[in-house]
């Protein structure tokens, strides 16, 4: 199995420690990715822009950096998702076709992939989980509210698995956190607003710890926490489950 | 204005923001609920959306079924190709009556083509007969959401209303009295009125019969005491058949609000003896819409309001942030179809959370429409020349695995070196007017592996089950 390791531009530049912690979990679940410097980015940023056309080059990168991994993994719900359902702009190149279907979410790769439902670990805190809407639901890695009550999901099921977590109930499961890519600034007024109101239910319920699967998400809310002075720590999984597995 | 400015404005008011934010989000909850009580929900929205896509796919057949079947009802059939056509043929009919006291209840379609600042431009007395309908014809504004117009309204904003144009006591706010001030008031418009106006929620193929769906009774009253009842409805409301309805009423009330039915459920299918029927089928851009793949299925919409009660944009930015009849993630996939230009920034106002699609009881794609909306519009440019330009130039950098490292480094540094004030400036930064940048560190991930032992590359992976 040649698995690839995708680090999204963002998190490359500037939470380069969640590309270690993803690297390295993989390793001590058995799996070395490798990691081809010619990548650069998955082109949402674009193509959410009404650029497209403009974006196509950089799938093209993408497709042939990527094309020779059987699973190319990235700590993003949201670059996977993309890849998976935006790629259809190109030619379906055998090439394209493997790589949107070799695209895998860290957390979706970890549960269906290496079908790891429990890690050994303790991580004694409160932990509020936030659901990043392009995992949920655009990959169905947790049950959305509109459709069922039932509030499982890969990562809450992975995070409860560790000794000592217990995750913030909150008053709003799942709603979006307003980053929303360049929206964040063409709409600054509204996803600011988004993110002090998912901020909010953390704090009133009572969270020490902010995690999820998409650094997008968490870079927005770690800028409203940080801003405000709060108490929360903001934490990619990645760098949980890293730091509790020997 | 974009969407943003107007936004901007809503959000000043913190607390009503908060307000009714949550108003909204209960409405949702309550939706969820009634939801999860239907163990076959989700297959009654399958449903649902395999009869409106069939529907769509032959909708000119289906049209002239319901033509004839009306007709043979004894109901007069009129088609509008437009606003204009909708509004003259319906005010023909009030003059051919000499009538001048309309009676009308909620339609979006008639607040689509604006045609009460036009019947009361011809001399036409028009009585919105919607309890919130009349609260904002009375303050001479829009609805701000299809099923709850009134719903950025407070009740002591409707007990200041009421006041001036009912002579309620000043201050007063309790739902109950003025609510019984409103009843009282549209008690004498009921009788005195000559014609009824009517929307159309579904409209029956096989049976040329039309049904409204209402909490209130007021069409029934308005319908039942006028002498003419005039229907207007756009050309996408029809089902193909009478077993069909059971369907949609199902998803539609507790869609909307969470109740298992509307209150009334009015079929209205032939007139009285002595009194007179007419449907207006209105076309109004819908063929357009029809004509374009992409957003055919918006062309599937029930109106239940669902996908703004759980946008987390519309609560937050009011309906009338949109400028638009129909606000909410519906109405920003519906309104570049209309005017392109005006509308330009609706499908940007979203995060393209995907919410709408997975609440819509008719599953309309609405996120995915909204991403297609936004491409249409990049190559229409009409999207800001400063993003236009700053997306090909990050398409460059991107595609090139080089200049994208040459580029990060240069940014890090100068987060790193740059005085806070200056990155944080709110009039240089949108992104600082509320959040912290990230920390800048010293080493990007690349650089980080660059200096790792790199392993033997691509060996398979002997602890992974194949
Ligand atoms: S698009 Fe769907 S959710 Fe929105 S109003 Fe129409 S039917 Fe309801």
């Amino acid at each position: 199995m040649k698995v690839a390791l995708f680090v999204p531009c963002y998190i490359d530049q500037f939470y380069p420690q969640v590309g270690i912690a993803t690297l390295q979990l993989l390793e001590k679940l058995g799996v070395q990715a490798h990691f081809p410097a010619q990548q650069t980015c998955c082109g949402q940023p674009l193509a959410n822009s009404g650029c497209e056309r403009d974006a196509l080059p950089i799938y093209k990168h993408f497709v042939d950096t990527f094309s020779d991994y059987d699973y190319v993994v990235a700590p993003s719900g949201s670059c996977v998702y993309h890849v998976r359902k935006h790629f259809d702009k190109l030619d379906q190149t055998a090439d394209v076709q493997h790589v949107r279907g070799a695209a895998y979410d860290l957390i979706d790769f970890i549960s269906t992939v290496l079908k790891v439902e429990s890690l050994p670990g303790a991580f004694p805190h409160k932990v509020g989980l936030h659901l990043s809407c392009h995992g949920q639901r655009g990959l169905h890695q947790a049950n959305e509210s509109e459709m069922t009550p039932v509030r499982d999901g890969q990562l809450s099921r992975l995070l409860r698995s560790l000794d000592g977590l217990e995750l913030t109930q909150l008053n709003r499961n799942d709603e979006c956190c307003g980053f929303g890519g360049t929206f964040c600034v063409s709409e600054a007024g509204i996803s600011a607003r988004m993110g002090q109101d998912r901020v909010a239910d953390h704090v009133r319920n009572g969270t020490q710890v902010l995690t999820g699967s998409d650094m997008s998400c968490l870079m927005h809310l770690e800028g409203i926490v940080r801003r405000a002075r709060l108490p929360i720590k903001v934490m990619h999984a990645a760098e949980i489950l890293n730091g509790v597995v020997a | 204005m974009s969407h943003a400015i107007r936004a901007d404005k809503f959000l000043l008011d913190a607390d009503r923001t908060t307000w009714h934010d949550e108003t909204l989000w209960f409405v949702r909850e309550k939706r969820d609920r009634a939801a999860y009580g239907v163990p076959e929900f989700q297959e009654l929205r399958e449903l649902a959306s395999g009869i409106k896509n069939h529907t769509l796919s032959r909708l000119d057949l289906y049209l002239q079924e319901f033509e004839a079947a009306a007709q043979a009802n004894g109901v007069h059939v009129h088609w509008a190709a437009d606003a204009a056509e909708h509004n003259a043929i319906i005010l023909d009919i009030i003059q051919q009556q000499g009538a001048t006291r309309i009676v009308k209840s909620k339609s979006m379609l008639t607040e689509e083509c604006h045609l009460n600042p036009y019947l009361i431009k011809h001399g036409i007395e028009v009585v919105d007969t919607d309890l919130g309908e009349r609260i904002i014809q009375f303050r001479d504004e829009p609805p701000s959401h299809i099923v709850l117009p009134a719903i950025h309204l407070k009740k002591e904003d409707v007990g200041d209303t009421f006041h001036t144009h009912l002579g309620t006591e000043k201050g007063e706010s309790d739902p109950q009295r003025l609510t019984e001030a409103a009843r009282q008031h549209l008690r004498g418009k009921f009788i005195a009125g000559e014609v009824a106006i009517s929307g159309v929620n579904f409209a029956i193929a096989e049976t040329g019969g039309v049904v409204v769906c209402t909490n209130e009774g007021n069409a029934d009253l308005g319908v039942n005491l006028a002498a003419v009842h005039i229907a207007c409805m756009g050309i996408e409301k029809i089902i193909p058949r009478l077993t069909d309805l059971g369907v949609f009423t199902r998803l539609l009330a507790r869609s909307a609000t969470g109740q298992p039915v509307t209150t009334y459920t009015s079929h209205f299918t032939k007139p009285v003896a002595g009194k007179e029927m007419h449907i207006v089928i209105v076309d109004n851009g819908r063929t357009q819409q029809l004509g374009r793949p992409d957003f055919r299925a918006s062309l599937k919409c029930i109106r239940c309001g669902a996908c703004m009660n759980t946008c987390p944009v519309y609560r937050r930015s009011g309906g009338h942030s949109y400028d638009f009849t129909v606000p909410g993630p519906i109405g920003a996939i519906l309104s570049p179809n209309i005017d392109m230009k005006k509308h330009a920034s609706l499908p940007f106002a979203s995060t393209l959370c995907g919410s709408c699609t997975d609440v819509c009881p008719v599953k309309i794609d609405i996120h995915t429409q909204l991403y297609k909306w936004r491409q249409v519009l990049g190559e229409a440019n009409e999207i800001p020349a400063a993003k236009k330009w700053s997306m090909k130039f990050m398409g460059r950098v991107l595609a090139s695995t080089r200049v994208y490292g040459l580029g990060g480094q240069f940014a890090r540094k100068a987060l790193r070196l740059l005085p806070h004030g200056l990155t944080h400036a709110p009039s240089m930064n949108a992104w600082a007017v509320a959040r912290e940048l990230p920390e800048a560190p010293r080493q990007s991930f690349r650089e980080w592996y660059a200096k790792q032992p790199q392993p033997a590359t691509q060996l398979p992976n002997p602890k992974v089950p194949a």
